[in-house]
């Protein structure tokens, strides 16, 4: 039926993981303009119009964030699916389908870089990866990355993009939580800063652990960050959730995070902080 | 019990055959009959609770009759003194925290704690804790670090509240917080999973120097119901979600999450609470005196090894230094 066959090219690494849907010209999410794509990528992913924050990917966040040069340290660490994992499909099988769909072998993505020239250890989790959840790669990953600012004495920074523990990974997953953030425990006795960045969505064990644990709190404009996800608590309280409710906006109210930070002055705003604390 | 796992059906038979037959004192003829079928009961007991599936053992786990925190307290302890609220917002009824004698030594008890009666569940909103219970829990263990106590919790809740005043009061900074705070306590921590381990809710008063679970227990990243409806778009799907989350204690000791299987009486802590009693006394009786022995500054430092490990190279997962 085609009679102009589109030759199979992979577009390079870095750019095929982008979550900004395909096509010259992009439809925000929020207010449905329509944004040159272009336009769109000078502008962080983020709508020229509403100031609505597209969700990136772990490469694309380290690139944001770090000057370039940052290196990726622990990449090859995979799951062995330990539970050997089968719901309607093998979880093994999941594992295949996100490493082929992102850059990333499993849910986070670790680095040594720098912010603005302040030398910093970052992990940016990976959405694409089954809903960046938490299992014992990134549980490992994070610790040791918290490690790794313990041994250097760099700051430390982590950027939350999860729907919490992972579910094929079981009871494992869970200990996770206890695992990182007895990890923190050492890096804040060692009182290197520790900052925390949660972007949409950051819920259930992640917010849970390490999402929540930061010297300072930060987070992307109108993020979801909970605990328990929105459906579930309307099915407890059977009552509809009042508006703004666990955005960022809603959290900071509350007393939860620190700061609310547009994504174009993400970088400036981190490295800020880094020279006041550290 | 709903019929899809009525395992227990042929042996609530017997007992009520029993029971029957007890209505005759004094006949011999019947008195012989009844102790027959108390012999047939516990072999078909032992039977039948020696090879529950994970799903099974989650039902015995959320058994009304299973003894809670409240009831080891009674049984195990003396000169109970419960202590209350967080000095932040309120007293949280879902987890009880105070300090007890054990066999005359002063420790710290902290645990959650279901109801009986329809009152009682609401009381103690079916066991799920919101911020102030944890952040209560906290400062019980930061007084016992304070005064040298060991710290013994009971975990048994099907998690932490999902509710709006629990998200706005920071239902997940309540939780990371304990976490990070228990790791480095310097007094022995001894956790033990009494019925449901529901994630992160139980996890907040579970990083411990031991992780005791009682045979019929489970310990969950999410329950079954949860899981099943994420996963397979169906709760009802509940059965095949235990069975694939492996949250039974002997798959759990094999992970390297939980130190000792505590022994359950035949048919359940429900059946025989006593019997349960004297079994977590045994185990905790050990455990004090062992964890009591080591050098406080080194407590903390295996018990981060403890959980540095949950994950292992080469067995949870691996380095594949091409990829």
């Amino acid at each position: 039926m085609a009679w102009f066959r589109r030759e199979q090219t992979s577009l390079p690494r870095g750019q095929q993981e982008s979550r900004v849907p395909e096509g010259l010209y992009v439809k925000c999410d929020s207010c449905k303009e329509l944004i040159y794509r272009k336009d769109l990528a000078e502008n962080l992913q983020v709508c020229p119009k509403c100031s609505f924050h597209f969700r990136i990917s772990a490469r694309e966040r380290l690139d944001l964030l770090c000057d370039p040069g940052w290196e990726e340290f622990d990449r090859g660490l995979v799951s062995t699916d330990p539970l050997q994992f089968k719901d309607t499909k093998p979880y093994a099988g999941r594992l295949k389908d996100s490493k082929a769909k992102t850059d990333a072998l499993d849910a986070v993505m670790t680095a040594a870089g720098a912010v603005s020239s302040l030398p910093v250890v970052v992990a940016a989790m990976e959405y694409g990866f089954i809903g960046g959840s938490m299992g014992v790669v990134v549980g490992e990953k994070v610790t040791r990355a918290v490690e790794r600012a313990l041994e250097s004495r760099h700051p430390l920074i982590v950027v939350s993009c999860s729907g919490g523990a992972r579910m094929m990974e079981g009871t494992l997953s869970l200990m996770q939580m206890a695992k990182i953030s007895a990890a923190l425990a050492r890096l804040h006795e060692a009182r290197i800063p520790f900052l925390s960045l949660m972007t949409d969505p950051t819920t259930g064990g992640v917010t849970a652990s390490y999402a929540m644990l930061g010297d300072l709190n930060l987070a992307e404009p109108g993020a979801l960050i909970g605990f328990a996800g929105p459906r579930v608590i309307e099915q407890t309280i059977r009552q509809k959730l009042p508006e703004g409710f666990q955005r960022s906006e809603f959290l900071l109210q509350h007393g939860m995070i620190d700061l609310v930070v547009d994504r174009r002055e993400l970088k400036e705003t981190v490295a800020r902080c880094l020279r006041l604390l550290g | 019990m709903a019929a899809d796992g009525d395992f227990e059906a042929p042996l609530r038979d017997l007992e009520k055959r029993i029971e029957e037959l007890a209505a005759y004192p004094g006949d011999a003829a019947k008195e012989a009959e009844a102790a027959r079928l108390r012999r047939e009961l516990d072999q078909q007991r032992r039977a039948v609770f020696s090879k529950l599936t994970p799903w099974q053992k989650t039902k015995v786990a959320r058994h009304p009759d299973r003894p809670y925190t409240l009831d080891y307290v009674e049984a195990l302890f003396t000169e109970f003194t419960e202590v209350h609220g967080d000095r932040r917002f309120a007293d949280d009824p879902a987890l009880v925290c105070g300090f007890a004698f054990y066999k005359g030594r002063p420790v710290a008890v902290v645990g959650h704690q279901k109801g009986r009666d329809t009152k009682q569940k609401i009381y103690r909103n079916f066991g799920m804790p919101k911020p102030e219970g944890y952040r209560k829990a906290l400062r019980v263990m930061q007084l016992a670090a304070k005064f040298g106590r060991p710290i013994v919790t009971f975990v048994d809740t099907p998690g932490a509240y999902p509710g709006l005043d629990a998200e706005e009061r920071g239902q997940a900074e309540a939780i990371a917080v304990n976490l990070r705070e228990m790791a480095p306590l310097p007094v022995p921590i001894i956790v033990n999973v009494t019925g449901e381990g529901g994630s992160g809710g139980a996890l907040a008063i579970a990083v411990g120097d031991r992780v005791n679970m009682l045979e019929h227990s489970v310990y969950s990243v999410i329950s079954p119901e949860g899981c099943a409806s994420i996963l397979w778009r169906d709760a009802g799907r509940a059965e095949q979600a235990a069975d694939a989350m492996k949250i039974t204690a002997d798959h759990l000791k094999g992970f390297g999450i939980v130190d000792e299987i505590v022994p359950e009486p035949p048919g359940g802590a429900n059946v025989d609470p006593e019997a349960q009693f004297r079994s977590l006394d045994r185990v905790l009786e050990a455990q004090l005196a062992e964890l009591s022995a080591v050098p406080t500054a080194s407590l903390a430092d295996s018990r981060y090894e403890k959980f540095r490990r949950m994950g292992r190279l080469g067995q949870e997962f691996k380095d594949v230094p091409s990829a």
